[in-house]
């Protein structure tokens, strides 16, 4: 698209380093291929998401109005960039930052790119990456080598691949670490990249590092490798470690990461990952992407034998001098200051800066320093913002800013007395809002406005829930100012949903005949210890009334709250029936009938799908049975939630079971009403109706959520354990969302 | 004319009247609209609402050749027209396209009901920037590049009328000039001054 593309080849040549030239060189030969036909458009959609380029929502080349689909007739005519992906459709970049870890003059380029290749925004995730939207493919190539130039790479930001390692954006500031894990993620990082034992993976595979146990910022629970730092005194000597966790993850059914290992000598951390990542290759699934974390290669196996697999393929590495390289120099790796530390002198009692003082800023372990945290509104900076973000962290600091989990800015090594002079440079460009980390510090993947997976639209929610809770955080309860909010657009959980306070995906159901946005509320989720315990959903509710969730849920807390009793404590103590109750009336459809408030998600007026309604009496009983027996199910799966929660652990596990067989058979009533109580007649039938024909399917997870119901089928005769039982909860919900999802369909081709 | 400069990716604001006082909110069912109805020759995709960040792109019309948007950079509110794909032609055909194409925006989005009158062109303010800094980076020398075609560009749109150019010199920026007639226009006249 970009007149200028061929001229940053040339124009940076000095700058990219070779390995890094070369591959983009490689990556623009096959764009051309590509555009010749002569590579198939699978392939290239592997190579090009493995260097972070995705597809992005209304890439097949149709988009609903509101009222019908439009064709959308791009230039390039039928020329894809991967199944059903039509090359001329916007995409999205993503940048990798491994660690968090920039500089002003990296700051600065991701200005220029966002400036011009995107739309003035650069967005920081919830994995430390960017991401820029709207991007052309024939753009990639400059923007990678401009990227290159100031030493990023987005290789493998995508793809079944080493995505970015993650790493506390606090390591080596923080008053509570072990030791600073930053060298060591840096060496992590570099070493995996591009590794031949890391390109043969079923699905992507996500490090992430923490430098103490207590706190959420590593996240490594939930990682498919997790290391957090310790100590351990070795004749008088004190040796760097990690406690190491491998298969957690997130996505659909969270798991929680198993420990591999109490003690990891630094020295090992490194073929340790490469042995994890041989058996991973070797082992995991790769023809049912459902399956292919390494989440489920762990659980399967057991993490005894996982670990005793591990162990022996260590031995069978042969030694590589970059295992240790880089060890002394991390024992002696320290960031260094600007300025002096100071005390923090006399400040003003201006309330905008008490108020950012409060929430923004963390003493560090060295005296006289704190860091401040820029809290981004959405993740989300603009080109000049981001310029003067990085005249401000070069006025104050060596330039030692990181992104954060939390998709803000963490600036380290400010001397205390500069903080009202940050301050003011900060708010000067609207980078000085208070409430970092706080209820307003909303989380939140990009969901229906760019994402193709998404089903309702988080940045919605979060603009709408950030609009009025920052209109009154601080005049909040202070139990309830530091809740966490976390938002997804889909059951997929890039806003790390299940880790919140209050927890949101987004589902479908139909009400009245039309399908309604809802979000899933999910509770019971910890943020801190690495994100320590997951969530589960408690009810479905149309996303028009979240605001009201919100409102009900913490009025409620601040209201039965015991004495220092945190959010999750409160909800397993009051249960989540009760808290159920309290939301029962905002899952109902609107009482006027002529209020369609509920049929369109917020900041998108378009009526939320098309042809969802069923039309014709015969139709409509059916579709009113179904609505009822789907119903069912879904109580049913909220009362083995429930009896999971009352240590009932074989209970629950059969009554997800049960959940999933009765949404099934809602699902078989409709062409056969007199179907038996039978469970294997159900799903046998469920299978030949709705697997078979693809009628189940999901548009992206395929079968997925089929598949779930038939495993649980062939498991139904074993006993239940605690995590089998969790996780069927999460499988039955998902496989009962699917369910709604899927008479929808049905209510659109009866009704058309 | 020969120029040594090619001027692509030409991005146009119109600065709204400086009483403008615009609640950005009912942007979002208009752009929608556009796409649907597609009111312009360019192929609208999407909608990108960035209320939330501060002096920021506003509310935007996503389109594979061009993006439109109220946009409300370095906190002055406009209407602006960023030109993606490139263009054949010469320098002015391109600059005028542009222009053009903001001023049909603008002249839409004053008669959209919804708004109430309150989205408003200023007729005097305009900001011109080239969206691509290998092509034209903000410096001495581009600035010198592009001044005859600058010149002759504004002359024709303002009907020979007096007007003011000042460039941004901040070198990390966009090329950019900001420009101020002498006296105020419609956009029906400025439309008329750069004929059909």
């Amino acid at each position: 698209m970009k007149s200028s593309n061929a001229l940053w080849k040339e124009q940076l040549a000095a700058k990219i380093p070779g390995n890094l030239a070369g591959e983009i060189d490689g990556y623009e030969t096959d764009i051309a291929l590509r555009k010749q036909g002569k590579m198939d458009e699978r392939v290239f959609a592997e190579t090009r998401l493995r260097r972070g380029t995705y597809g992005q929502r209304y890439d097949n080349g149709q988009r609903y109005d509101g009222s019908k689909f439009q064709e959308m007739n791009y230039p390039s005519g039928e020329l894809t960039k991967g199944p059903g992906t039509m090359w001329d459709a916007p995409g999205m970049q993503r940048i990798k930052i491994p660690g968090g870890g920039l500089n002003a003059s990296q700051l600065e380029t991701m200005a220029e790119l966002a400036e011009e290749y995107s739309d003035d925004i650069a967005h920081v995730t919830t994995r430390q990456d960017f991401q820029l939207h709207y991007i052309h493919i024939d753009d990639t190539p400059a923007l990678m080598r401009r990227l290159a130039a100031t030493g990023i790479t987005t290789r493998e930001a995508c793809g079944n691949s080493v995505r970015n390692v993650t790493a506390c954006p606090y390591a080596g500031v923080c008053q509570d670490e072990v030791f600073d894990v930053t060298p060591y993620s840096h060496a992590l990082a570099q070493f995996l990249l591009g590794h031949p034992d890391c390109q043969s993976f079923g699905r992507k595979f996500k490090p992430a590092f923490s430098g103490c146990a207590q706190h959420a910022c590593g996240l490594t629970s939930l990682h498919d490798i997790g290391f957090i730092a310790v100590t351990r005194n070795q004749n008088g000597i004190e040796k760097r470690g990690f406690q190491t966790f491998v298969g957690g993850g997130l996505g659909a059914v969270p798991y929680m990461a198993k420990l591999f290992d109490d003690f990891v000598p630094v020295e090992e951390i490194l073929p340790l990952t490469q042995s994890v990542a041989r058996v991973f290759a070797r082992l995991g699934e790769k023809k049912n992407r459902s399956r292919a974390r390494i989440k489920f290669l762990v659980q399967d196996l057991g993490i005894e034998k996982f670990k005793e697999l591990v162990l022996q393929e260590r031995k069978t590495l042969t030694p590589d001098p970059r295992w240790t390289d880089f060890v002394d120099a991390a024992s002696k790796f320290e960031e260094a200051p600007l300025k002096p530390g100071s005390d923090r002198g006399s400040h003003g009692s201006e309330e905008g800066f008490a108020r950012w003082l409060k929430t923004n800023t963390r003493s560090q372990k060295q005296p006289g320093y704190v860091t401040v945290t820029v809290a981004l509104p959405l993740g989300d900076i603009t080109a000049n913002q981001l310029r003067a973000l990085a005249d401000i962290v070069r006025r104050f600091t060596k330039e030692t800013i990181r992104t954060t989990v939390e998709q803000n800015f963490a600036v380290r090594w400010v001397s205390q007395r500069d903080l009202p002079a940050m301050y003011e440079a900060l708010e000067a460009v609207g980078l000085g809002d208070p409430g970092a980390g706080a209820i307003v510090d909303i989380v939140t993947c990009p969901g229906t406005d760019t994402c193709k997976l998404g089903i309702s639209s988080s940045r919605g929610l979060a603009g709408e829930l950030h609009k009025r809770l920052a209109e009154k955080s601080f005049e909040l309860d202070e139990s309830v100012q530091h809740l966490h909010i976390k938002i997804s657009g889909c059951f997929n959980s890039c806003g790390q949903h299940h880790v919140a306070d209050l927890g949101f995906y987004g589902v479908s159901r139909k009400v009245a005949g039309f399908a309604v946005p809802h979000f899933q509320v999910v509770l019971g989720g910890e943020w801190e210890h690495n994100g320590g315990s997951y969530g589960l959903p408690v009810a479905a509710i149309p996303s028009k009334n979240i605001p009201q969730v919100v409102t009900r849920l913490t009025e409620r807390y601040v209201a039965g709250r015991r004495e220092g009793e945190t959010f999750k404590d409160f909800v397993k103590r009051v249960g989540k029936v009760e808290l159920k109750k309290v939301l029962e009336d905002l899952a109902k459809p609107p009482t006027d009938p002529t209020d369609r408030s509920l049929f369109s998600d917020w900041g998108d007026p378009r009526e939320y799908t098309l042809g969802d309604m069923g039309v014709g009496e015969c139709a409509g009983e059916v579709v009113s049975s179904v609505e009822f027996d789907l119903a069912g199910a879904e109580r049913e799966v909220f009362d083995a939630q429930v009896a999971l929660e009352a240590g009932q652990i074989e209970k629950a596990g059969r009554m997800a079971y049960q959940s999933m067989v009765h949404a099934a058979k809602a699902l078989v009533k409709i062409n056969r009403q007199s179907i038996s109580d039978n469970p294997d007649e159900i799903i046998g039938e469920f299978r030949t109706q709705y697997y078979d024909t693809q009628k189940f399917w999901d548009p992206y997870a395929g079968g997925k959520f089929a598949n779930y119901l038939f495993e649980a089928q062939q498991k139904s005769s074993q006993p239940y354990t605690a995590d089998s039982s969790r996780y069927l909860i999460d499988e039955a919900q998902l496989f009962i969302d699917a369910a709604h999802a899927c008479y929808n369909k049905i209510g659109t081709a009866v009704g058309a | 004319m020969s120029s040594p400069i090619q001027l692509q990716h030409v991005n146009v604001k119109l600065f709204a009247s400086d009483e403008a006082r615009v609640d950005l909110e009912p942007l979002i069912p208009i752009f929608h609209g556009w796409i649907r109805d597609r009111v312009f020759e360019e192929m609208l995709l999407d909608v990108a609402d960035y209320r939330h960040v501060h002096e920021g792109p506003g509310v935007m019309v996503i389109g594979h050749q061009a993006n439109y948007s109220v946009d409300n950079t370095s906190g002055r509110l406009g209407v602006r027209y960023n030109r993606k794909a490139e263009l054949d032609g010469t320098n002015q055909d391109r600059l005028k396209q542009a222009v053009r194409a903001a001023l049909a925006a603008f002249q839409r989005l004053e008669s959209e009901d919804s708004l109430k009158g309150t989205l408003r062109f200023g007729g005097r303010e305009m900001e011109l920037l080239i969206n691509d800094r290998a092509l034209a980076p903000n410096t001495d020398a581009t600035r010198s590049a592009a001044q005859p075609e600058l010149q002759a560009f504004f002359g024709t749109l303002f009907g020979g009328a007096d007007y003011a150019l000042a460039h941004e010199t901040e070198p990390r920026r966009l090329f950019t000039v900001r420009v101020r007639a002498a006296k105020a226009f419609s956009i029906a006249e400025l439309l008329a001054n750069l004929g059909s």
